[in-house]
């Protein structure tokens, strides 16, 4: 079990000769993929943080992303999802993506609605 | 002829339980179970600190002033640097994690022990990082006013820094009398913690140094769409931004009052000190974003606590040779799906709570 595994990740990009190798590489592509995160993270580029896309900062976007190339390359090389059967990854990520995607949609929008209706003043502060 | 048959002559087949569809151990298949619920629990947590977010996303505290503390290196703000070393310490104890696995599944029992003891040190450097970044944020560094409406009043000086109220406060000698047990009925003890400064030291300060200004809880929105409004809810919400604020042409960020506004604000509304963050009171913004950071951070900290029990014990089970015995180093790989998991989790967390 597990004891083969496949040794190329970005689509058969970048191939490795062994599995420590491999594991090295990923390492690399995550302290990568962290660093620019942190370096965005402290410069903010203006033109970034003003340009929105679906009430979105262009930054934000992109700090969610790398979060979730993250999260791929930690479960697929750290975890060996990518040398488990198609139906256990599925079973494991889709269950899981579709749940906290649903969960997150209905909680940010009706929390925005309430910060609307408390800047609308149907509550008012005593401020 | 007996009443019960022990073979039901389909051992092996499909229908006698032959059939492996998933092709994993059952270790690993509840692994993974455990794996995808804990997952939820932590995205219902963190979904929470959105929702909470969205609902005061004005008074909610600006990451990047938080967290601005590295050891050793105090007074110099680092936002961000601290935090990111934390992040790479596990990613790194994650990869020592997964090179023992590695090293599991070819039998090299010495490489496994190597491997797990680094990943056992990287987790107790994260967690003993933890806990210095509740201390730092715990103590606070400039310190606030808390209205009586409960938002957070903080300062700033004339080149827009922040203005520590330590600094600009000025003693008023009183006698401050201790409350005792022996001499009243009523007896509430005293708060375990004072602020080292009072609300009329703060407002004396205040009136005293003409160049300070007042940071208020109210992002400045878009002007141009307000102004072009027709609106008349809309058009005295401008004349109301205009007679209040003075950074109108800063959008999207935390609007600053006139020093008039601010001195009125501060002598109608200011209640109390704060200094630091704890579960009621958060010099940084709401205090929600202290209950969230406690909460979703602790419950991460306690994952990686017992992730690193688990990881010793295991550790010490490699050493003494039992999985040498069982031919497998199955149980190693199990703990390594925890232990990646918890940084899986602090991925997330981090992006949520300090960079977006």
């Amino acid at each position: 079990m597990g004891h083969d595994h496949k040794l190329e990740i970005f689509r058969g990009l970048w191939k490795f000769k062994s599995n420590v190798t491999k594991i090295w590489g990923v390492f690399f592509f995550l302290c990568v993929v962290t660093a620019v995160e942190v370096v965005l993270g402290i410069v903010k580029p203006e033109s970034l943080v003003h340009g929105r896309f679906l009430a979105m900062k262009y930054l934000n976007w992109i700090f969610i992303i790398l979060t979730l190339v993250k999260a791929y390359y930690i479960t697929w090389d750290f975890m060996h999802m990518r040398d488990e059967t198609k139906g256990l990854r599925r079973s494991v990520v889709w269950t899981a993506v579709f749940l906290i995607c649903y969960l997150i949609l209905i909680l940010l929008i009706e929390g925005d609605y309430i910060y609307e209706v408390y800047k609308a003043n149907y509550v008012k502060f005593n401020f | 002829m007996e009443a019960t048959v022990d073979k039901t002559g389909t051992d092996g087949k499909t229908w006698g339980g032959g059939n492996r569809p998933l092709n994993a151990s059952y270790g690993k298949l509840m692994m993974w179970f455990f794996i995808v619920s804990d997952a939820l629990t932590f995205s219902g947590f963190i979904a929470a600190y959105g929702f909470s977010r969205f609902k005061f996303i004005d008074a909610w505290p600006i990451a990047d002033e938080v967290f601005t503390h590295v050891p050793f290196l105090h007074g110099v703000p680092a936002p961000m640097y601290y935090v990111a070393f934390m992040t790479l310490v596990l990613i790194f104890s994650s990869v020592t994690m997964v090179l023992a696995v590695d090293a599991g599944h070819r039998m090299q029992k010495k490489k496994v022990i190597w491997y797990m003891f680094f990943t056992i040190i990287g987790g107790a450097i994260f967690v003993g990082s933890q806990a210095w970044e509740w201390a730092t944020f715990i103590k606070g560094d400039y310190g606030a006013i808390e209205t009586k409406g409960g938002k957070i009043l903080q300062f700033l000086d004339t080149d827009g820094k922040r203005a520590s109220v330590t600094d600009f406060a000025i003693p008023i000698t009183s006698e401050r009398g201790t409350h005792e047990e022996s001499n009243g009925i009523w007896y509430d003890a005293e708060p375990e913690t004072q602020t080292t400064v009072s609300y009329a030291e703060v407002l004396k300060g205040f009136e005293a140094s003409p160049d300070l200004l007042i940071r208020s809880q109210e992002l400045v929105p878009n002007m141009e769409k307000l102004r072009a409004s027709e609106n008349p809810k809309d058009i005295a919400e401008v004349a109301r931004l205009e007679r209040e604020f003075i950074n109108l042409d800063k959008e999207g960020e935390k609007a600053i009052y006139s020093r008039e506004v601010g001195l009125a604000k501060l002598k109608a509304d200011g209640k109390l000190v704060v200094q630091g963050a704890n579960l009621k009171h958060n010099e940084y913004g709401h205090p929600l974003f202290a209950n969230f950071f406690f909460f979703i951070t602790g419950f991460h900290g306690f994952h990686v606590f017992s992730g690193v029990v688990i990881n010793i014990i295991i550790f010490f089970n490699v050493i003494i040779g039992t999985y040498e015995k069982r031919k497998s180093y199955e149980m190693v790989e199990k703990v390594g799906l925890y232990w990646h998991f918890v940084d899986l989790v602090w991925v997330f967390v981090f992006t949520f709570f300090y960079l977006v």
